[in-house]
């Protein structure tokens, strides 16, 4: 896609070596990870194609929206309600953090044991690689772990658009008046950014928009039940990856399209991989586009994820908002009841993961459960301990897994791994 | 007769185990890894016949496509060969060159749980290794003197490349070699024991891989666990033994 967007990389500021090779190394990977897979269905070449365009026709895209006077907001985490934006006219972005980038330079800011998500956040700034970051006119830094909330004090310093939203760590009514507060608050700053009121008509579109976006990936998780899986994790996981930055509209559809797809297949017997192979539940900390490490070497090592239960799966879309309200106040109320119930581990106590953890190894007949955490990130490897004491009571085998986006550890991994689905068979 | 072949590709060391259909053991040998270790194993295979083969270790990938065999992790080939060895034991421990593994198993032998060292190497057989280098003991020296220590040296680091100057400069400062040994061989016992207690903490343990020829090792781990510790005849072995007696299908 090269030529074509050179201009269009260029006044955006990018650093045009860096980001082609930022780009071959992406579709090198794309290539052997997910075009090598057998047995994909057919409606994943719509995400083929999203993907060979990531940098070029989405950029284009929300250029256009641009010049039409609509604003572009980027986020870190999904807490970040995106029926808000919407009803204000501006679209927002899930800015991904899934590769380290610009290592050095970020840690001129940031001390080496900061996870790799932040760093990936900053690396992206730093090295000028992400057309996304560069398109925003507003970028929400969320109040969530410790290490986010202090590197957002130094994310300003080489941003200039940043505004930060603070966010409850207590699931109290004191917590959600805080919640509510804080999205009011952002409202406030969305409409002074597009200089357009949210209304009852705007908000009321704008949820029933998000609520089929989510309500089309439920449907997609609900058919990864079946045996033999109709759809692997890899693909599943890519569609939620682009869950975050796509058209709402043709996102929804398309996934709509997989999973009749996929009913069809379920009909028929068929799947991605065959049956009666150990099935696999991944749990933890958000799997960021590009970061596929821990997956690719899952279902290459003769076992199948059926779930994710993280901010990029299940825990992220889980949930949809009311939207029958009559003012903007209910709608909002109904906003924050829907976004307060995601069981994020910055929580304290955060039982009701737990729960959905069990609720989903039963529902997606997960034979066993991968915990997930990024090296550093406490609040994820904290809970890895007791989530894998209470499932080990209840006979459901659990791996921990600690690692980073570098490649360096891929053989313990892949033994770890390969140990995980031997003790499963 | 049938013969059936195991070989543990580890980082420091290859090993292959030929057993019969009985799993009676038929040969055994070990040579160094060395740079080219698909090479190594290729000449050591060419010395032997066999029906089946099975590969384990850090290098069982590579083996697996250079020599189209079949591949089963060092976890289950360790529990494996262990329970060969001693047929009602529930906890392995092993200690290799690179890393540690500790393995709960069901009573039937089935692995039930396992944990592994992270990438560095503290723990391992390579940071014993490195410092009776550093103390100018040969490894056997080095677990002897440790034994014989009546004294014992607290040693505070446990990354491989501060405790080696840690041990160099307790030298400097003239601590006894003996109770420095013996503060090293502890350090990689406390480490061991936080990872066997998160599998299990009760019953015989089995100790495999080139550090459970270390009697100081042993000893130290029988006294600070207070569970006996079973040490199969040839503990560098089990795994390719593991492996050949799956490869047997037994
Ligand atoms: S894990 Fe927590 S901080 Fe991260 S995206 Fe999810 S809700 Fe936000
Ligand atoms: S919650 Fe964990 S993974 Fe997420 S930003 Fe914080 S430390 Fe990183």
């Amino acid at each position: 896609m090269s030529e074509q967007y050179q201009k269009m990389w260029t006044e955006l500021g990018l650093d045009l070596k860096a980001h082609d090779a930022l780009l071959g190394v992406l579709s090198e990977a794309y290539q052997k990870i997910f075009m090598a897979q057998d047995n994909r269905p057919q409606a994943m070449s719509y995400f083929d194609f999203v993907m060979s365009e990531v940098h070029g026709l989405r950029i284009k895209e929300l250029l256009d929206e641009k010049a039409a006077g609509r604003k572009i907001i980027g986020s870190y985490c999904v807490f970040v309600p995106e029926e808000i934006a919407l009803a204000a006219n501006a679209t927002l972005i899930g800015l991904c953090t899934g590769a380290d980038f610009a290592t050095e330079e970020v840690e001129k800011y940031l001390p080496r044991n900061t996870c790799a998500l932040i760093k990936s956040a900053f690396g992206f700034k730093l090295g000028r690689v992400c057309p996304y970051l560069e398109t925003t006119d507003m970028v929400v830094g969320e109040n969530t772990c410790d290490g986010k909330k202090k590197a957002y004090e130094s994310f300003k310093e080489i941003i200039n658009n940043l505004y930060v939203m603070d966010l409850p760590q207590v699931k109290s009514a004191n917590g959600k008046a805080l919640l509510k507060a804080e999205y009011v608050r952002f409202k406030e700053a969305v409409e002074q950014l597009t200089g357009v009121k949210v209304t009852v008509e705007s908000l009321k579109a704008a949820i029933k928009l998000v609520n089929a976006k989510r309500a089309a990936m439920l449907r997609l998780y609900q058919l990864r039940a079946a045996d033999p899986a109709p759809i692997s994790g890899l693909d599943a996981l890519l569609a939620n990856q682009v869950f975050f930055y796509d058209n709402p509209e043709r996102f929804t559809a398309s996934v709509n399209k997989i999973c009749d797809e996929l009913e069809q297949r379920i009909k028929e017997n068929t799947g991605a991989f065959p049956a009666k192979l150990p099935r696999i539940l991944v749990s933890g900390c958000p799997q960021a586009m590009p970061n596929w490490k821990l997956p690719a070497i899952i279902e290459t090592s003769g076992a199948v994820i059926v779930g994710e239960e993280s901010c990029v799966g299940e825990r992220g879309v889980r949930n949809l908002v009311d939207g029958s309200g009559d003012s903007v106040d209910e709608m909002l109320d109904a906003i924050v009841e829907r976004y307060f119930q995601v069981d994020c581990a910055i929580f304290t106590p955060n039982c009701d993961r737990l729960q959905h953890i069990e609720q989903m190894a039963k529902a997606y007949h997960a034979d066993g459960v991968i915990h997930y955490g990024l090296q550093f990130c406490t609040p994820y490897l904290m809970e890895s301990m007791p989530v894998q004491k209470a499932l080990e009571q209840k006979n459901i085998p659990c791996l921990r897994i600690e690692t980073d986006y570098s490649m360096e550890d891929m053989g313990q991994l892949k033994t770890r791994v390969e140990a995980f689905i031997e003790q499963l068979k | 007769m049938s013969s059936f072949a195991g070989v543990d590709i580890g980082s420091r060391s290859i090993e292959l185990v030929l057993v019969d259909a009985a799993g009676q053991i038929l040969q055994q040998m070990q040579a160094d890894t060395g740079f080219d270790p698909m090479a190594e194993a290729k000449r050591m295979l060419a010395e032997v016949e066999y029906q089946q083969i099975m590969a384990t270790g850090y290098g069982r990938n590579l083996f697996e496509i250079s020599f189209d065999a079949t591949t089963v992790t060092e976890i289950k080939a360790h529990a494996c060969g262990a329970r060969a060895c001693f047929p009602t034991a529930e906890t392995v421990l092993d200690i290799g060159g690179q890393d540690s593994k500790a393995i709960a198993l069901f009573p039937n032998g089935k692995v039930k749980k396992f944990e592994m060292n992270d990438r560095c190497a503290a723990g391992t057989g390579k940071f014993l290794e490195i410092m009776a280098k550093a103390l100018g003991f040969s490894l056997s020296e080095f677990s002897e003197q440790a034994l014989a220590a009546t004294s014992d040296i607290n040693i505070s680091s446990m990354c491989t490349v501060f405790a080696e100057s840690e041990v160099t400069s307790l030298i400097g400062r003239g601590q006894s070699r003996q109770a420095i040994a013996r503060g090293l061989h502890q350090s990689v016992v406390r480490r061991v024991k936080t990872m066997l207690n998160r599998v299990s903490t009760e019953g015989d343990i089995v100790f495999t891989g080139g550090v459970a020829n270390n009697a100081c090792m042993v000893q130290f781990l029988a006294e600070t666990l207070q569970r006996q510790i079973l040490v199969p005849p040839q503990p560098q072995f089990i795994g390719a033994y593991g492996a050949a007696l799956l490869a047997a299908g037994l």
